[in-house]
C-alpha cells in the first residue's frame, strides 16, 4: 500500500487587511431608474467585500434619497437606444409608465430590491449616505424631506475632503 | 482539485480553500473551517449555515447575503457582526459551498 501524503488545509485569504483602508466614493448624479442601480449595487458588492463606501448624492440623483420620489423612479426609451425600439414610441402617451413597470419587474425577479429598501440595506452594511449642499439648496429641500438614514447635507468640498485617498466613481 | 486534511478528515477543496463537495461537509468541520478564519461558532452563526446548507441543493448556487437576511430572517447588520468584513464569503467557506455568485 502506498501512502498518499495529503496537503495541510488551504486557508482562504479573505484579505482582510488588504481592504483595510481601501475606500470607494460613489457620486450618484442620475434620477432616473436604470441609472440609480450601477451605483447601488457597486456600494452594496464594496461593502460585502469589506471596503468602506460613501455616497454622495447630486443633482438628479437627489431623487435617489428624497422621501417623495425614491419609491418612485422612472425609466424611459427617450434618448436610450439601447432599447433597440423605435424612438418615435418612447414618446407616445404611458410609454415612460409601461417602461418603468417592466424594469421594476425585471429587477424584481432577479431578488433585487426598490430603491429605498437598497438603501436601508447599504446602510446596514455600513455604508454611508450623503446628500450634496447646491442640490439641497436648488431644489429648496432639507434633512427632514431626506431619507433619514442621510447622514447630512455637505459640500462638494467636504466630500472631496472626507473621502481622501478613495476610489471614485461618478454615475 | 487538492485533497486536504482538516482536523481528521480529508476533504476536496478549490484553489483557495473552498470545499467542492457538497457531501464531504460536516458540522465538525464546520467549527474547524470556522476556527481557521478566526470565528467561533454560535448558534447565531449556526443558524446562518444551516440556512446556507438547506438553500444550495435546492437553487444550485450560494445564497447570497440578501437571500440569507431576507429567508433567514438574519439582519444584514448582524450577518456583519458574525462574519467580520466579507460574510458573504466566509459564511459559504464555512457552510463548505462555492463562493456567492450573485450580485446582490
Amino acid at each position: 500500500m502506498t501512502t498518499i501524503d495529503n496537503a495541510p488545509a488551504i486557508v482562504p485569504d479573505f484579505g482582510d487587511s488588504a481592504t483595510e483602508g481601501r475606500k470607494l466614493a460613489i457620486i450618484c448624479s442620475k434620477g432616473n431608474l436604470d441609472m440609480a442601480y450601477p451605483g447601488l449595487i457597486l456600494a452594496n458588492a464594496a461593502l460585502g467585500e469589506g471596503v468602506e463606501t460613501h455616497l454622495f448624492f447630486t443633482f438628479w440623483g437627489f431623487d435617489m434619497i428624497t422621501k417623495s420620489r425614491m419609491n418612485d423612479l422612472k425609466f424611459t426609451m427617450l434618448g436610450n437606444t439601447a432599447t433597440h425600439l423605435p424612438q418615435g414610441l418612447g414618446g407616445l402617451p404611458g410609454m415612460t409608465a409601461m417602461a418603468t413597470h417592466q424594469m421594476k419587474k425585471q429587477i424584481h425577479d432577479v431578488g433585487v430590491p426598490g430603491v429605498p429598501e437598497f438603501l436601508e440595506q447599504i446602510v446596514a452594511s455600513g455604508g454611508h449616505l450623503w446628500a450634496c449642499r447646491m442640490s439641497a439648496d436648488m431644489m429648496q429641500l432639507d434633512e427632514s424631506d431626506l431619507y433619514d438614514d442621510v447622514e447630512a447635507i455637505i459640500s462638494a468640498s467636504d466630500f472631496i475632503e472626507m473621502t481622501d485617498g478613495a476610489q471614485l466613481l461618478f454615475i | 482539485m487538492p485533497v486536504v486534511t482538516i482536523g481528521p478528515a480529508e476533504v476536496h477543496v478549490d484553489a483557495e480553500g473552498f470545499l467542492t463537495q457538497y457531501g464531504e461537509w460536516t458540522e465538525e468541520l464546520a467549527a474547524q473551517l470556522a476556527a481557521q478564519i478566526g470565528i467561533e461558532l454560535t448558534d447565531a452563526h449556526w443558524k446562518a449555515i444551516s440556512f446556507l446548507r438547506a438553500d444550495y441543493p435546492q437553487r444550485g448556487e450560494t445564497a447570497t447575503l440578501r437571500r440569507v437576511s431576507t429567508l433567514a430572517g438574519i439582519p444584514i447588520k448582524q450577518l456583519f457582526v458574525l462574519f467580520p468584513g466579507k460574510p458573504a464569503k466566509k459564511m459559504a467557506y464555512v457552510a463548505g459551498l462555492p463562493k456567492p455568485r450573485g450580485c446582490v
